[in-house]
C-alpha cells in the first residue's frame, strides 16, 4: 500500500495490523475529500512521509470510507492527526496545522529525524 | 548566502494575495509570495462559490483558490508555503523592507499586506475545550459527523446561512442562534435559510455557554437577550460564524490601524502610512469582505506597488543575477 517515501494509506481492514501493530510511530491523518482544510495539510504529510521515512509511518484514513474506525475514536472534526504508538493514542490534533507542530508531534514520539538533508 | 532584494514580497494567500501577485508577475516584477502553511484563506472552508463572476455553475472554494495560485504561479510568481514570523517595514520612501520566515530573511523594495482575517471565537466557557469534539468552526469539514443530530449555527451573516443550509444535509435539525431580530445576510441566502424545514431560528439569544459530557458536547446555554431567560438546548454539535477578525499582529506595530483594527488604507488605493507599504483583501476591508472584492484590491495594490517601484527605482536598483 506504501508509495516510496510516502504516506500509506489506512484502511478497516488493515488497522490492526498496519497501525495499531506498526513497530514505528504512526500519525494517522482522518480526512475527507470534500474537506479544505484537509488538501492544505495533505502535501505537509506527504513531506514528512518522505523525510521521517527510516523512524515513522504516516497514514490517511478516509472517514467517509471508514467510518467505524473515526467514531471509535471520536473524530468529530477533520483534519485531525493522531499520533499513534505501541497500539495507544499518545498526542492528537485538530484542524490544518503548520509543519513545524507536525514535526514536534513526531519529535516527541521519538522519531527523530537523524538523516541530514 | 546571496543577498537578493525582490521588487515585492507579498504576504498572504488568499483571493487578494493570489491577485496581487497575478498582476505584479504579469509585469515582469517577479514577485515572491508568502503564502503561509495555511494557504488559500477563508475560502478554503466555504462550500460552493456562486457569486464569482465567471463560473456560472459555480466553482468551490478550494478549486477556485487552487486555480488563482496556479494563474499567479503561471505568470512567474515565486511561491513560499511558509509563516512570516516578523517584518521591518522602514519608514521613508527607498526603505528596504525585511521579511522573516523564522531565521531567514527576504528583502524587498515594496511589501503587499494580504493577510486576510481569522475566525472569530465566541469567547464562552466550553468552546476550547470542545473544539474538535463538537465545536466546530468548518461546516464542510465536520456537518458528515452530525448525520441525525441536533445542532446549532451562531451567527447571522451569509457565512452562518451558508453553513445552516448546508449542514441540513446531515443534521436532524439546525437551530440559528442570532443576537439580533434580523440576520445582516443577504437576501437570497436569508430565503434559502428560512424557507428549509429543518432550519429555526432562535432571535435575539446569545450562547453564554458550551457544556457536555464524556469529552463531548451535549448542549448549549442560551440566554435570551429580550427577556432575560435562560434555557439549556441539548445539541451535539456547535458551528461557530460569526465573522472574523483582522490578522494584524505582524503589522500592528508598524502600520496604522482604524478604529476596528484594520490596516487603514488612504482612499481610493492601497497606501498605509509606510511608503511601498500596500494592503489588500480581509485585512483592510470591514465592510465588503468578499472574495471579488478582495481580488480588486489585491489588483490594485499591485497597480499602486508597480508605480511605486517605478518611481523609486534609482540607480541602484539590482536586476537579477545568474
Amino acid at each position: 500500500m506504501a508509495t516510496a517515501h510516502g504516506s500509506v494509506t489506512a484502511t478497516e481492514q488493515t488497522w490492526e495490523s498496519e497501525i495499531l501493530g506498526s513497530n514505528v510511530p504512526v500519525l494517522v491523518d482522518f480526512w475527507a475529500e470534500w474537506c479544505g482544510p484537509c488538501r492544505k495539510v495533505a502535501p505537509v504529510l506527504e513531506e514528512l512521509a518522505g523525510e521521517r521515512s527510516e523512524t515513522a509511518k504516516i497514514a490517511k484514513l478516509n472517514i467517509e470510507e471508514h467510518p467505524t474506525i473515526a467514531a471509535r475514536y471520536s473524530i468529530l472534526s477533520i483534519p485531525t492527526l493522531l499520533l499513534i504508538k505501541d497500539g495507544e493514542v499518545i498526542d492528537q490534533v485538530v484542524g490544518a496545522q503548520p509543519k513545524p507542530v507536525i514535526a514536534a508531534m513526531l519529535d516527541k514520539a521519538g522519531a527523530v529525524r537523524y538523516s541530514p538533508q | 548566502m546571496p543577498e537578493q532584494t525582490h521588487n515585492i514580497i507579498i504576504v498572504g494567500s488568499g483571493p487578494a494575495g493570489y491577485t496581487a501577485a497575478l498582476y505584479a508577475a504579469r509585469a515582469n516584477l517577479s514577485p515572491l509570495l508568502i503564502e503561509g502553511t495555511d494557504f488559500g484563506g477563508a475560502l478554503m472552508t466555504t462550500t460552493e462559490v456562486e457569486n464569482f463572476p465567471g463560473f456560472p455553475d459555480g466553482i468551490t472554494g478550494p478549486d477556485l483558490m487552487d486555480a488563482m495560485r496556479k494563474q499567479a504561479e503561471h505568470f512567474g510568481t515565486q511561491l513560499l508555503p511558509a509563516d512570516v514570523s516578523k517584518v521591518s517595514l522602514g519608514t521613508t520612501s527607498g526603505d528596504i523592507k525585511t521579511v522573516w520566515v523564522d531565521q531567514t530573511a527576504y528583502r524587498s523594495r515594496a511589501v503587499i499586506v494580504a493577510t486576510g482575517s481569522a475566525w472569530r471565537r465566541l469567547g464562552v466557557p466550553g468552546e476550547s475545550e470542545y473544539l474538535g469534539r463538537g465545536v466546530s468552526s468548518c461546516a464542510t469539514c465536520d456537518g458528515f459527523f452530525y448525520r441525525d443530530q441536533a445542532i446549532v449555527v451562531v451567527g447571522g451573516g451569509d457565512s452562518a446561512m451558508e453553513e445552516a443550509t448546508f449542514l441540513t444535509r446531515f443534521a436532524s435539525s439546525v437551530t440559528i442562534i442570532h443576537r439580533r431580530g434580523e440576520f445582516r445576510a443577504s437576501r437570497i441566502m436569508q430565503q434559502r435559510a428560512l424557507e428549509n424545514p429543518k432550519i429555526t431560528v432562535q432571535w435575539n439569544s446569545e450562547v453564554t455557554e458550551i457544556v457536555g459530557d464524556d469529552g463531548k458536547v451535549n448542549g448549549v446555554r442560551l440566554l435570551n437577550l429580550r427577556s432575560g431567560l435562560s434555557q439549556l438546548l441539548p445539541v451535539t454539535g456547535v458551528f461557530v460564524a460569526i465573522g472574523h477578525i483582522p490578522r494584524t499582529e505582524l503589522v500592528a506595530e508598524q502600520l496604522t490601524l482604524d478604529d476596528s483594527g484594520y490596516v487603514l488604507t488612504r482612499s481610493p488605493g492601497s497606501h498605509t502610512n509606510i511608503p511601498g507599504v500596500f494592503a489588500a483583501g480581509d485585512v483592510v476591508d470591514h465592510t465588503y469582505q468578499q472574495a471579488i472584492t478582495a481580488a480588486g484590491s489585491g489588483c490594485m495594490a499591485a497597480l499602486d506597488a508597480e508605480r511605486y517601484l517605478a518611481a523609486t527605482a534609482g540607480p541602484h536598483v539590482d536586476l537579477p543575477k545568474e
